[in-house]
């Protein structure tokens, strides 16, 4: 570790930086390969199915399939790369979802226009995340027990306001957003992908985004240099509860219902796609594009499982097994 | 006479029941460096902790070039011209060396929320910044990670000289480097003394606060115990003066 850095040092004062050294000094990056290594495992997987039953995997029904169900954990994974980027972790995405759901329905219910029964599962998610954020970087407590509390308090919150039961929601422009597709692109993804590109502009082309990764990489020297931690901390985890009280509007228009019970494959997948887009747990580097690609990828995976056949007891182990592989090869490739 | 940049006075600050300043007064002239000394312990880093904004002193006065001034968090005080070099340097690891540089003070285009960086413009700046160096870095672009000791305490130096600073605090700036890069750290102290800095530096190498130092403040318990030209003073005078041998006259 010590010669190489020697080394780096000793050629670096050695005199002309070429573009081809600049590029070279890119593919030691352990960086760079843990952002590229999602884009070749989901290339691996498509190729790897597509050949195992190319009439069933590669046709654009099923492509189309797998965009529709990869939207909707892309918005959430937006939300989990903020909050890891950060150094911390949000275990509520998935019930705050399911409190979103239910104030939704509450609101539908009550005659509410459609966008304000949106709106309104928005603000309650958002809520939830201002909480957490405000809890987190106030009290100082560990991020991990504030959103395990938040996990809890969001899935009994929706149980008491729903009674535990779930509403019917007919509405024919919301389950629109979830049938029609533009140039075999679903609606859904236009709208996963419009937040994508948002998400990336905001953590590479704003102050924010600058501050968020510098309190995720050295909270410290990021208070030194005068960055708010508790102001971060809170825009953060509100994002990411904004997100998933929107991302349960968009559920609703899939299923058509708001359903009380919580969809907890959501908050592992989340984490999954985060772990596996190279998005480093300790905070302070982080790419938006890398854990969408890995939740197109955990999407493609289960679904190609599924055309061969393979029953869902599998697909769980299978997705533990990537995120658990990915981790460690991340890992092995810091060192 | 040169003015003094920095004036410090009853400068108290308790932790609990612990006094850790007892009423410290210091003061630096702009264009000298002014060295700070004193054992572990002594108030040394609570005192520039309380300039810089990182504590609110419970009582005292500080002016720069002779207007009381009074702030509650590093950003203010780096609005009033006070820039801190820490130990610890402050440099975000995973960051690239023009956004540490630009770090809280990133420059925008547009209006709004619709405010976006304009990182072409911050990446000359940031070349035209390091210019100056006589330490090699090998791109503005590179990550603060991979650099040496001494390129980060370029950087670090760098950015706390390059925003139009009055004064400039460094702890132990040379405390991590070899005898090479320490030379080139103590050259960048001297050019920025005459650009007319004012720089307070903490330092436990005795030889280097010799060389380096105008004028020199010796703390002890929280106490200034002596203030003195650095002419007038040598490394067995400074010892006794930090361990309490010598009592010297509290001098201004």
């Amino acid at each position: 570790m010590i010669a190489k850095k020697n080394k780096k040092t000793a050629s670096a004062e050695a005199g002309a930086v070429s573009k081809f050294a600049l590029l070279r000094e890119g593919f030691k990056d352990p960086f760079f390969w843990s952002k590229w290594l999602v884009v070749v495992a989901f290339l691996l997987v498509v190729l790897i199915f597509g050949a195992l039953s190319p009439e069933a995997f590669l046709t654009t029904y099923n492509l189309n399939n797998i965009l529709v169900a990869s939207a909707i954990p892309a918005i959430i994974v937006v939300g989990q790369t903020f909050t890891v980027a950060t150094a911390g972790i949000d275990l509520s995405v998935s019930s705050i979802m399911t409190f979103g759901a239910v104030c939704f329905g509450l609101a539908f219910t009550n005659g509410w226009p459609l966008y304000q029964c949106i709106i309104f599962s928005t603000l309650a998610g958002m809520l939830c995340g201002v909480m957490n954020g405000l809890i987190i970087a106030k009290r100082q407590i560990n991020d991990f027990i504030v959103t395990l509390g938040m996990l809890s308090v969001a899935a009994g919150g929706a149980l008491v306001l729903s009674d535990g039961k779930p509403r019917q929601i007919i509405d024919e422009s919301l389950a629109n957003i979830a049938i029609n597709e533009f140039v075999h692109i679903p609606y859904l993804m236009f709208i996963a992908f419009g937040i994508v590109a948002i998400a990336h502009f905001v953590l590479f082309h704003t102050r924010f985004g600058t501050h968020l990764l510098a309190v995720g990489g050295d909270p410290d020297a990021a208070r030194a240099m005068g960055i708010s931690i508790v102001k971060i901390k809170v825009v953060v985890y509100s994002i990411s509860g904004s997100l998933a009280g929107f991302a349960a509007v968009l559920t609703i228009s899939r299923i058509g219902a708001a359903e009380p019970a919580a969809n907890t494959s959501i908050l592992l997948n989340s984490v999954a796609a985060v772990v596996l887009g190279g998005v480093s747990l300790f905070g302070g580097r982080a790419t938006i594009f890398g854990p969408f690609v890995a939740t197109l990828l955990l999407q493609a995976l289960s679904n190609g499982l599924t055309i061969l056949g393979v029953a869902s007891y599998y697909q769980y182990i299978a997705v533990g097994v990537v995120v658990i592989v990915s981790a460690s090869l991340v890992r092995t490739s810091n060192k | 006479m040169t003015e003094l940049a920095i004036e410090c006075k009853d400068i108290r600050k308790s932790f609990g029941s612990v006094e850790a300043l007892r009423g410290v007064s210091i003061s630096a002239k702009a264009g000298e460096v002014t060295a700070i000394v004193g054992d572990n312990g002594a108030g040394k880093s609570t005192l520039i902790k309380c300039i810089s904004g990182v504590y609110n002193a419970d009582s005292g006065e500080i002016k720069i070039n002779g207007k009381a001034v009074k702030f509650n968090n590093p950003e203010e005080s780096r609005s009033f011209g006070i820039e801190t070099v820490y130990q610890t340097l402050g440099l975000i690891e995973d960051l690239a060396i023009w956004q540490n540089l630009f770090l809280n003070r990133e420059l925008t285009v547009g209006i709004g929320p619709a405010r976006l960086l304009d990182k072409r413009k911050m990446r000359e700046k940031s070349k035209d910044m390091l210019k100056n160096l006589d330490v090699y870095i090998p791109s503005v672009k590179a990550r603060t990670r991979g650099l040496s000791g001494g390129q980060r305490q370029a950087v670090a130096i760098c950015r706390a000289a390059g925003w139009g600073s009055k004064v400039v605090i460094m702890d132990e700036p040379t405390a991590a480097l070899g005898v090479k890069e320490t030379a080139k750290v103590e050259e960048l102290i001297k050019r920025m003394k005459a650009q007319g800095l004012a720089i307070l530096l903490i330092s436990h190498n005795f030889d280097q606060v010799l060389r380096l130092a105008d004028h020199i403040w010796v703390m002890r318990q929280g106490s200034v115990m002596s203030g003195m030209r650095a002419k007038d003073t040598n490394g067995d005078h400074l010892v006794s003066l930090i361990t309490g041998a010598v009592t010297g006259g509290k001098s201004q």
